[in-house]
């Protein structure tokens, strides 16, 4: 790159510290460059804070305003406590998916870290976040900040009616399931007339909840006089149990349905990023890499700027072996990085390999190229896509299966031409969240006995769950407000069931 | 395009009230941690078990997710000696760290245990939270009752005993040679004059010589005129009263010791001072603690005789108090002492002995204490002492008293005993 280097410009000044005037005059520039690379974000808004805010940040899940619950405090004492004792650095930034997209600037940060941030966060992820599909599917950048600062109020509002504590154990509850309070496979409704139409079904139900409720002091045999093929609640399983829960639990207050549906759309709107943790970081990394070079070779960029900034990016793309200590698995910016990378090496210069294993993109143009791949993949696709047997040669990529019934693990595949289709299968069952996490269904409610809720977990190459299951089980029922039980289908056909939850609490507060 | 914010002074501390949040659920998880570990220390122990650990367990956030079994297929980097079909030992201990493999990565990130350390005053805090020794407000309010007095240099004026000599005479010294030079200036010329003139022999009638002579009488008089000392002259030291802050409290424990006292009741008791103790010792820097132990008669001993030693025999408590009192007037009334007293009996009392403890304490012991606290130890109705205790109880805002049965008594009792009267 330096032999393409031209002195056309004075280099910006390169101070340690950094003032307004700089950053305003490096973010020009950056977005300069990023306009020509055609980089598509939304405006940006870059915000300076103190350590101390940043850690506030980081403790309720990166959110400039959340409602209050005591985990953010426990997050906050453990990031605060890891920091003090020098034992982790922060976040160099935290970036707001959101229009206009804000990005944190600590104000401890040099000003080559902030040059840094503000190409990784303000052009990297603020672009992926416009673009990526399941962003534009699944969130709604111009409404999150009302909506949380609508929440926060909310929240704050039944606190006063209602009191702390209850709020706290319902809030409790749901984070409990926010992890299986989210839609997978299909796209929330946006149409004007659906919604419609759930409101009237949810008025229905609420009126039927009410019938159930007299139902039940009915003595107990006139019940299971009833007819014996009772109708399937719900009809199909369901795997969104926190909108199921929002929708269906019999003795829930409305503002406590609210409060559900409050937790279960932030959880929603974290979905994407657990899903595109490699694609968004490598991306937001590449372009950070490629901004800065681009600005250096333009001779806008001091030597001792660009040593500070390559020694950090270094850092940030370190990938550790398996058998090193500090190994903590795939770094997602070393592997997203690589992989973008090498993207644009197959379009510019494929060799024969790439030609075979990628003939649509060997060739093309780099930038149709990443914008397509940008655009319309997750992490568990990426890979499936687009890793290629150079980056497993460099990363020296090996697959280990480990059945729990065998004496030994198994190198099932490793970086060689046998192992490729392999390794890249194996990798990218492992970005899926689908199987990387338990397939939990809303099964059946026994709507004319005992109201009790069963949930049903689909085993997957007989993967248990873990030993948390029984404790959010009791979430679960305090959320149904009756009995819940947890069966496990295995995949022999087995149905067995695994924790029973007994629920005698009624309608609490009134009796 | 780009907006550029400084957030830097906008409210600090987002998290503070998460942070609350989080200190109020840990409390209930500490007050559990505290009360274990009072009952199962000693009064000794105290100082170095200031911190308490909250396992991650009670305050994990459960979640479903996978667990350990099953089949998992997962990649790694970094290999430096693998090949396809390799069959390769289990990693031992379940493997974190880069042999881990297999399992350590199929369950996300993670969590390490939750410590949260709370340092002794926190610890206090928390144990203590709305507790205050009565009079303690006011204690605290009129913290500075104390002076001490404390040299502030000199002064013109004050009471002969404080004169200082030095500065006194180093004044009139100067003033001296202030005064004099005048005169010993003309006094000089007139001697040399004199002596010039003597040289040269004149007649002892010499009208020249006796004027110098007259005049040097004179001269040498008005010196001899000038004081010695002057009232003017005398300085004297300088005292000013300084506020001295009271950090010292002494803390009496009475206990009985006769047959009636069991084991379970010492411990009881013992519990009662500990706590009285530690609460002492947030509120003083330095605190002694008199143990009285007694039967029919009382004995000053040390804490582990006090607590350990097994006695018999009859009880008079009046003997405890009569030896408080003497110890009380002999070492702690100098103005210096915050005085406390704890009192832990089953209340049987040899009856006539009883009226006789009400008047010591009524007249010998409680107008010199801040706080006397008498705890009766029994399982079933009050006895005599507790009877004629009751008469003192509302008379002296500084006396209280309480009925225990049990170990699970004492720290309602306690809160009780020393809830915030002033509030």
């Amino acid at each position: 790159m330096s032999a393409k280097r031209q002195k056309r410009r004075q280099p910006l000044p390169a101070p340690g510290e950094w003032t307004f005037e700089l950053i305003e005059a490096y973010h020009a520039e950056i977005d300069r460059v990023a306009r020509e690379y055609g980089l598509d974000t939304y405006p940006n808004q870059i915000e300076l804070i103190t350590s101390e805010q940043m850690m506030d940040a980081y403790s309720s899940v990166g959110m400039p305003v959340n409602y209050h619950h005591w985990s953010f405090g426990k997050s906050f004492l453990h990031t605060e406590k890891g920091y003090r004792r020098g034992q982790m650095g922060l976040a160099y930034e935290i970036v707001i998916n959101s229009n206009p997209c804000i990005a944190y600037l600590m104000e401890e940060n040099t000003m080559t870290m902030q040059a840094l941030v503000i190409a990784h966060a303000a052009y990297g992820h603020n672009s992926f976040f416009k673009g990526n599909y399941l962003f534009k599917q699944w969130t709604n950048a111009d409404a999150i900040i009302d909506y949380l600062i609508f929440a926060r109020n909310y929240l704050t509002e039944c606190e006063e009616r209602y009191g702390e504590e209850e709020v706290e154990l319902l809030l409790d509850s749901c984070h409990a399931l926010m992890n299986v309070g989210v839609d997978r496979y299909k796209r929330p409704a946006k149409l004007s007339l659906s919604k419609e139409l759930t409101r009237q079904r949810e008025r229905a139900e609420y009126l039927q909840s009410q019938v159930n409720d007299l139902w039940r002091t009915l003595p107990a045999q006139q019940v299971k006089t009833q007819t014996v093929e009772a109708r399937r609640f719900p009809p199909e399983p369901q795997e969104n149990l926190l909108y199921f829960i929002e929708k269906n639990a019999p003795l829930l207050e409305p503002w406590q349905r609210e409060v559900v549906r409050i937790v279960r759309k932030v959880g929603q709107y974290f979905f994407p990023q657990r899903q595109t943790q490699v694609m968004n970081e490598g991306w937001a990394t590449y372009w950070h890499y490629t901004l800065i070079n681009t600005l250096y070779d333009e001779g806008l960029l001091a030597d001792s700027f660009m040593m500070e900034f390559l020694h950090s990016h270094t850092n940030v793309v370190y990938q550790p072996a398996y058998s090193e200590p500090w190994y903590r698995g795939l770094n997602p910016y070393a592997l997203g990085f690589a992989m973008w990378q090498d993207i644009r090496r197959i379009c510019e210069h494929p060799t024969d390999e790439d030609r075979y294993w990628f003939p649509d993109i060997a060739g093309s143009s780099w930038r149709e190229t990443f914008d397509f791949a940008m655009r319309n993949f997750k992490d568990e696709s990426f890979i499936a896509q687009f890793l290629s047997p150079k980056i497993m040669r460099d990363f020296r990529l090996f697959a280990i299966l480990d059945d729990d019934k065998e004496a030994k693990l198994k190198v099932s595949a490793i970086h060689d031409e046998a192992g490729y289709r392999k390794v890249r299968e194996i990798m990218s069952d492992n970005y899926n969240l689908g199987s990387r996490e338990p397939n939990l269904q809303v099964w059946n409610v026994d709507l004319r006995g005992d109201r009790s809720l069963t949930l049903r977990h689909q085993a997957y190459l007989r993967r248990p769950l873990n030993g948390e299951a029984e404790e959010v089980l009791k979430h679960v029922a305090r959320l149904w407000g009756f009995a819940v039980r947890m069966e496990v289908a295995h995949e022999d056909g087995r149905i067995e069931v695994l924790h029973e939850c007994r629920q005698d609490r009624r309608r609490t507060g009134k009796d | 395009m780009v907006r550029i914010i400084d957030r830097r002074f906008d409210s600090r501390n987002k998290s503070a009230v998460n942070r609350q949040r989080f200190m109020r659920r840990f409390k209930n998880q500490i007050r559990e941690a505290v009360a274990d570990a009072i009952s199962g220390r000693s009064i000794k122990d105290l100082d170095n078990g200031e911190s308490v650990s909250i396992p991650a367990k009670d305050l994990s956030e459960p979640q479903f997710h996978h667990g350990r079994g099953g089949i998992w297929e997962t990649v790694f980097t970094g290999n430096d000696q693998f090949s396809s079909g390799d069959l390769i030992n289990r990693p031992q201990g379940g493997g974190g760290g880069g042999t881990g493999k297999g399992k350590a990565s199929n369950e996300g990130e993670g969590e390490d245990d939750f410590v949260f350390n709370l340092s002794r005053e926190e610890f206090l805090d928390v144990f203590f939270d709305d507790l205050a020794l009565p009079n303690l407000v006011k204690t605290q309010l009129a913290r500075i009752h104390e002076y001490k007095s404390q040299r502030a240099g000199f002064t013109n004026d004050g009471t002969p005993a404080n004169i200082n000599v030095v500065r006194s005479l180093r004044g009139a010294l100067g003033r001296r040679l202030a005064l004099a030079s005048p005169y010993q200036g003309r006094l000089r010329e007139l001697q040399k004059e004199l002596e010039a003139l003597l040289e040269t022999s004149p007649p002892p009638d010499d009208p020249e010589v006796l004027r110098l002579k007259e005049e040097i009488g004179i001269l040498r008089a008005k010196i001899d005129a000038i004081p010695f000392i002057d009232s003017f002259d005398l300085r004297y030291n300088n005292r000013v009263k300084v506020p001295k802050p009271t950090t010292q409290a002494v803390m009496f424990c009475i206990m009985d010791v006769s047959g009636s006292m069991d084991e379970d009741k010492k411990a009881t008791a013992k519990r009662f001072f500990m706590l009285l103790y530690l609460f002492l010792t947030r509120t003083y820097e330095h605190i002694e603690v008199v143990f009285i132990r007694h039967h029919t008669v009382a004995k000053e001993v040390n804490e582990e005789d006090f607590f350990h030693s097994r006695e018999s025999g009859g009880t008079v408590v009046s003997s405890a108090l009569e030896m408080m009192k003497d110890i009380l007037h002999a070492r702690y009334l100098n103005g210096a002492w915050n005085v406390y007293g704890a009192q832990a009996s089953d209340g049987d009392n040899w009856e006539n002995d009883s009226p006789h403890c009400r008047e010591l304490l009524a007249n010998a012991i409680l107008p010199f204490v801040q706080y006397f606290a008498y705890i009766e130890i029994t399982p079933g109705e009050p006895q005599n002492l507790w009877r004629e205790y009751e008469k003192l109880n509302g008379a002296h805002p500084n006396f209280a008293m309480q009925h225990i049965e049990g170990l699970p008594d004492i720290y309602p009792v306690f809160r009780e005993l020393f809830k915030k009267k002033l509030a």
